[in-house]
């Protein structure tokens, strides 16, 4: 039962993960019908809005400590950050070590304005080619965004830890009634956890109680019907595209101290998350969330000393091979709508 | 000539020439010049050229006759190298069984992908294909370690089986052959200040790739050709003639996998050592950028866009800040600095950027890739003399 339990827990951090990617792309999938390869580019964009931000943070000016002395017995330069003289060393610390957290209030303006740019700025002329076009468009994309990314950062992964009060492990198991020590799970991942289910929650309830949400899920249904209706659809679809980013952008940010980000983290992650929308079904919300759970928690599951004893290296196939099953016995995916994708 | 109308001879003898005469062509700078690094005439970059030639001819024979986007084709040129290896170690040195071994591994390994990734179409097939690669390449570095080598990857070693070559004399590295013609030796032609190395295996591979272009050309102008772009303009109306798709489709899938694995096996016979990297859903994806720089569906096309990035790879990351700073020597200091800080993110470590960019541009701009580039060019020249020749204004009619 404890092993059950700790594995799928194992599973949550990086079924979050997969669920908050497909998340956007099935939004931008059934609002935009472009299927968006530069997706993984965002969310690693994001991973490093977080970088940036605890960089600018950590930004100084170099001050002479009278009261430190180097080993000539001169007075010792220090690097004192801004932060430190606007908000006292304390705060300043503080601000510097929740820097990851903070990170999303500057993600999601940022991703929101990527979003929109590559919308307007290319994907718009890309609706009426067809979709291999568009694959191939935001392929080359992607390896765009992850080269300016690599020029200005560099190639090795750039560790941005999580504040201090969310360091290390809680017993778990205790908490709920078990043998203390059987399950140890890192606060971090509780609470990346928790921030997917809230991201997934507004993305969801934004969608259905607003109306600003009525209408774009009107524009998913039928389109042209809601531009005869004299709706500016476009502009709708164009912010949801936005929207998306965003959240791919705060699924990096938050993946960060999981995660150290480097340049190529969007790839890894771009082609599991189609694997994840093609098993949930193209177009279908809940269906990318749904497998995006199942999919992580099934991969921790695999990685189990037991089954790999049985089983070795079906860990690392596991996604895939469930996919593959998935395709070739339920075409349309967990719950695929009825005439999405199929041709 | 060889059941080919005169226009496509014309291409192949064409392609004939360029590649016997590489050796000349790439290397069109003296050596030790400033621009010498720009010569591409070096074996190990020859045999690449021809060998992902190769690759992207046959890639293009599913995804530009078909139109199937496969994003797996890497997973079938790393089988080809690695029943080629096997080859190598076990039986002999020889090219040719491992080159033809690997050509059938992959073409069965591709028939039982293809059979089942061919159920579905469209984005559906793109990601079943990428998912059995992704498949093959996570196997190929854990679970099948003793069959691929992991992480270490595999080369001959001194001590394999090799049934028919015997035992080597003692100390003597295994080295890849054609009947006793080792692919690694070159013979140097000095031309004053020129250097120009002919390459036993860039010939070979040479010789392979034309025959391969051949079979890919009449495969073009076959029915079978023709009933794969019906596939490809519409498959509904073909399943309304009463015509099943699947086993044409399957016959191309199988055929691009086949050419991937003669490219793979070509591979391990220039340079005897297969990685699994070389499965890596990226190198899948190099080959599917190939293919749309030179030209989808075209027959030259691949073997232009397989070349190009080959080039880029090779040539345009070697440039470095310093090189970029001699040659802009001759501007004022803040000017020369300014400029190299402008172009250096594209050259170098960043060529990737280069690559990505000219992709976008092609696919945005350019959707039949650097030949319709060339045709388009062509047609802006060809207009122009018409104009000239007609001075009085009175034009002809197009058509």
């Amino acid at each position: 039962m404890e092993a059950i339990i700790l594995q799928i827990l194992n599973g949550l951090d990086k079924g979050s993960a997969y669920a908050l990617i497909a998340l956007g792309l099935t939004l931008i999938f059934g609002t935009l019908g472009v299927v968006n390869f530069a997706h993984g580019a965002l969310f690693m964009i994001g991973a490093f809005c977080a970088v940036t931000l605890s960089r600018i943070l950590t930004i100084s000016h170099t001050v002479v400590d009278e009261t430190q002395k180097d080993f000539l017995g001169n007075p010792l330069k220090v690097d004192v950050p801004y932060v430190y003289d606007w908000f006292g060393e304390a705060a300043g610390n503080t601000i510097i070590d929740w820097a990851v957290p903070l990170s999303i209030l500057f993600a999601i303006p940022v991703m929101i304005a990527i979003g929109v740019i590559m919308e307007r700025g290319l994907i718009k002329h890309f609706y009426k080619r067809p979709h291999a076009d568009q694959i191939l468009v935001t392929f080359g994309l992607a390896i765009v965004l992850q080269e300016i990314i690599k020029y200005y950062y560099g190639a090795n992964p750039i560790p941005t830890p999580a504040p201090a009060a969310f360091k290390g492990s809680f017993d778990f198991g205790a908490m709920m009634g078990f043998d203390p020590n059987t399950i140890i799970y890192p606060y971090w991942r509780i609470i990346y956890f928790a921030f997917a289910a809230v991201i997934i929650g507004a993305v969801f309830a934004f969608l259905q109680f607003t109306t600003f949400g009525m209408v774009v899920r009107a524009g998913m249904a039928d389109r042209e019907t809601v531009q005869l209706l004299g709706i500016n659809i476009d502009r709708r679809f164009t912010l949801m595209f936005g929207i998306a980013a965003a959240v791919a952008g705060l699924a990096g940010v938050m993946y960060t101290p999981i995660n150290s980000p480097n340049y190529h983290m969007g790839m890894d992650f771009l082609v599991l998350s189609f694997v994840v929308v093609v098993v949930g079904g193209m177009g279908s919300l809940p269906g990318a969330v749904a497998a995006g759970f199942l999919l992580g928690i099934l991969e921790s599951f695999a990685s189990m000393r037991e089954v790999l004893a049985v089983l070795p290296g079906l860990n690392q196939i596991i996604i895939y091979l469930v996919a593959i099953i998935i395709l070739l016995t339920r075409p349309r995916g967990l719950m695929g709508r009825k005439g999405v994708m199929e041709d | 000539m060889f059941g080919l109308d005169k226009k496509d001879f014309r291409l192949l003898l064409l392609v004939a020439v360029l590649v016997a005469l590489a050796p000349f062509i790439l290397n069109p700078f003296p050596e030790g010049s400033g621009m010498a690094q720009f010569n591409a005439g070096y074996p190990d970059l020859m045999q690449r050229f021809v060998i992902f030639g190769i690759f992207a001819i046959g890639f293009n024979i599913l995804f530009g006759l078909t139109g199937y986007l496969s994003f797996g084709h890497a997973a079938f040129l790393g089988v080809g190298s690695y029943a080629a290896i096997w080859m190598m170690k076990l039986l002999t040195m020889n090219v040719i069984p491992a080159i033809i071994v690997s050509v059938i591994v992959a073409g069965i390994f591709s028939l039982a992908v293809g059979w089942i990734s061919l159920r579905r179409s469209g984005i559906y097939f793109s990601i079943l294909t990428l998912a059995f690669a992704q498949m093959s390449y996570s196997l190929a570095y854990s679970v099948l370690t003793p069959i691929t080598g992991g992480e270490t990857g595999l080369q001959p070693k001194v001590n394999d089986p090799r049934i028919l070559d015997g035992t080597l004399a003692n100390g003597a590295t295994p080295k890849a052959n054609l009947f006793g013609l080792e692919m690694g030796s070159s013979f140097n032609l000095d031309v004053g200040a020129w250097v120009f190395t002919f390459n036993v295996g860039y010939y070979l591979a040479g010789i392979v790739m034309l025959l391969a272009f051949y079979l890919s050309i009449r495969i073009f102008r076959s029915p079978f050709g023709m009933m794969l772009r019906a596939v490809k303009s519409n498959q509904q109306r073909l399943n309304y003639t009463g015509l099943n798709a699947k086993p044409y489709t399957l016959a191309a899938f199988v055929i691009s996998g086949m050419y991937a694995g003669l490219a793979g096996g070509l591979m391990v016979a220039m340079d005897t050592q297969v990685g699994a990297e070389r499965m890596f859903w990226t190198a899948s994806g190099e080959v599917v950028l190939m293919s749309i720089l030179g030209g989808v569906g075209t027959l030259i096309g691949p073997v232009l866009g397989a070349g190009a990035i080959k080039y880029m790879e090779n040539i345009l990351s070697k440039i470095n800040s310093d090189i970029l700073h001699t040659w802009f020597a001759f501007l004022p200091d803040g000017l020369e600095d300014f400029v190299v800080t402008l172009i250096y993110p594209f050259i170098g470590k960043g060529w990737h950027l280069t690559l990505g960019l000219i992709f976008m541009l092609v696919v945005i701009f350019l959707p039949g890739g650097l030949v319709e580039g060339g045709q388009r060019v062509a047609r802006l020249f060809g207009r122009k003399k018409k104009s000239t020749d007609t001075p009085d204004g009175k034009t002809t009619p197009a058509e």
